[in-house]
């Protein structure tokens, strides 16, 4: 019994101790990107960046998604004579739920893998202790920046898989119908941008604190996709609670 | 002759395991001073400790007479730009070319307009004989020509201290000598003052102005590299004529041979 509690004791300092370092890491973060106001360059670069990783995969799967939302819709609605309310179906799913998730999903497996890796390699290869050297700081200067972008990056990228996922539904179901502007587009932003905090913070985070090996590098790669993924559904299973009671 | 850089009785450990202890040593301005010694000697530390990257245990570093600042606190980034470091394998940033690389510290820290900057960052490339290879990126370069780009990024902002860490690792013999002679060129018209972190005898010894000798984290021998070249002390003697056995032994301490065959006075 006592070696039981000496054990979860311990996994539980361990797990308090990561997620205390993973907070003072945020704070920093967070601290250091006000004083990227002079120099949006660098956010806006990033900002190509990782929209460019990501746009092809999103707005692909955007479309296939409307397709099978319309198929699938068509068929269910056929039955009760409601064909009608396909465009509002395919429209409030995507904006409300599948826009958001799948597109924070499809990014941390994109853009969040780069950047893990990317900021793990730039650790082993002594790149950011240079910039240190250079009296440069490496949170401000490389972490900040792609911290911001990924933040003002997802909802972009959550309302262009959106808007693809309406078309491909439009494709199959032809009809179409409005959706609500605030309760319904507005809660899908928010829900972007918080998966958009939360899917870069852990990429970065990833990075660096990975192991300056290649192994490391590897494992906290992996560890991105999971740990985003996983913390992308349990937040938008928060949010859909807290927004649409 | 004044002091640049000052250490103090320092210790330093990894958790339990000590890697520096009771170090101290003085490095005087415009000379160039090596750190030699075997592989895991704490010889990196020790360039590490100076730059900020680790806090000592306790014991004191001084810069022109002051203790180098705390971790991430703005007079720690004043000091450092008062230092540039080679790192063992260049460290250059891999998504910009050449010439952006040498021009990243000034671009950070000056205001300077492109076509200055631009005249300044061709003169650093110059001064390593890298001035045509401005546009390549690092993957288009050798390993001693990446080394150059990063000495001629480490030096951009004229630094008073240049440390070098193992700039001969994994050179070959013409890319070594090239590297030795900037190193001593470097330091002599800059009127900077260098830290040599190297286990290369030849070299450093032929651009050194003291050697410090460093085993297990103590400094167990120093002076000119021509007393060192002729000294007694037993490690020393091991070390600058790379014989296989003496105070570091070939074999890894533990167990004998006869213990591990079981074949011991009392094998059970």
């Amino acid at each position: 019994m006592t070696v039981f509690l000496t054990s979860l004791g311990a996994v539980v300092r361990t797990w308090l101790a990561e997620l205390g370092l993973a907070f003072r890491t945020l704070f920093a973060i967070m601290m250091s990107g006000l004083g990227l106001w002079r120099r949006p360059r660098l956010i806006t670069d990033q900002i190509h960046f990782i929209g460019n990783y990501s746009l092809v995969i999103i707005l692909v799967s955007g479309l296939f998604v409307g397709f099978v939302l319309g198929y699938q819709g068509y068929y269910t609605l056929n039955r009760y004579g409601s064909e009608q309310a396909l465009g509002l179906l395919v429209a409030l799913s995507l904006t409300r739920e599948l826009g958001p998730v799948v597109t924070a999903l499809l990014f941390a497996g994109r853009a969040g893998t780069s950047l893990t890796a990317e900021i793990g390699l730039m650790k082993a290869g002594e790149q950011l202790d240079a910039m240190e050297m250079m009296a440069v700081n490496p949170l401000q200067r490389v972490l900040a920046p792609r911290f911001i972008a990924g933040i003002i990056a997802m909802p972009i990228l959550a309302a262009l898989f959106t808007a693809m996922g309406v078309f491909g539904g439009y494709l199959v179901g032809v009809q179409l119908i409005g959706v609500d502007v605030w309760e319904d587009i507005g809660n899908g932003v928010i829900k972007s941008i918080v998966f958009g905090f939360a899917a870069t913070f852990i990429a970065l985070y990833q990075g660096f604190q990975a192991k300056p090996t290649p192994e490391g590098v590897a494992r906290a790669t992996t560890r991105t996709v999971v740990l985003s993924s996983l913390i992308v559904l349990w937040l938008d299973f928060v949010l859909t609670a807290l927004m649409f009671k | 002759m004044t002091t640049l850089v000052e250490i103090q009785n320092l210790h330093f450990s990894y958790g339990d395991r000590p890697i520096l202890s009771e170090l101290t040593m003085v490095f005087p301005r415009n000379k160039v001073v090596a750190i030699m010694g075997g592989s895991g000697s704490g010889k990196t530390t020790i360039l590490r400790l100076i730059g900020g990257l680790i806090a000592p245990n306790s014991g004191q570093i001084r810069l022109e007479g002051h203790p180098i600042a705390t971790q991430r606190s703005a007079a720690l980034y004043q000091q450092r730009r008062k230092m540039g470091m080679l790192f063992q394998h260049g460290a250059l940033f891999t998504d910009l070319t050449v010439f952006e690389n040498v021009a990243f510290p000034l671009r950070e820290h000056t205001n300077l307009p492109e076509t200055l900057l631009h005249d300044l960052v061709m003169m650093k490339l110059e001064a390593v004989g890298l001035r045509n290879a401005a546009g390549l990126t690092p993957s288009e370069i050798s390993g001693g020509m990446a080394r150059r780009v990063a000495l001629a990024r480490a030096v951009a902002l004229d630094p008073q201290l240049i440390m070098y860490d193992e700039p001969f690792a994994g050179l070959d013999p013409i890319s070594m000598g090239v590297t030795a002679n900037l190193i001593r060129q470097l330091n002599d018209a800059l009127g900077s003052t260098s830290i040599l972190v190297s286990h290369d005898v030849h070299e450093s010894f032929a651009i050194a102005d003291y050697v410090y000798f460093l085993s297990q984290g103590r400094v167990v021998a120093e002076g000119t590299p021509a007393e060192m070249a002729i000294s007694d002390h037993p490690y020393v003697a091991q070390f600058v004529n790379a014989r296989a056995d003496g105070p570091v032994p070939f074999h890894y301490p533990g167990k004998t041979l006869a213990q591990d065959l079981g074949l011991s006075g009392g094998a059970q």
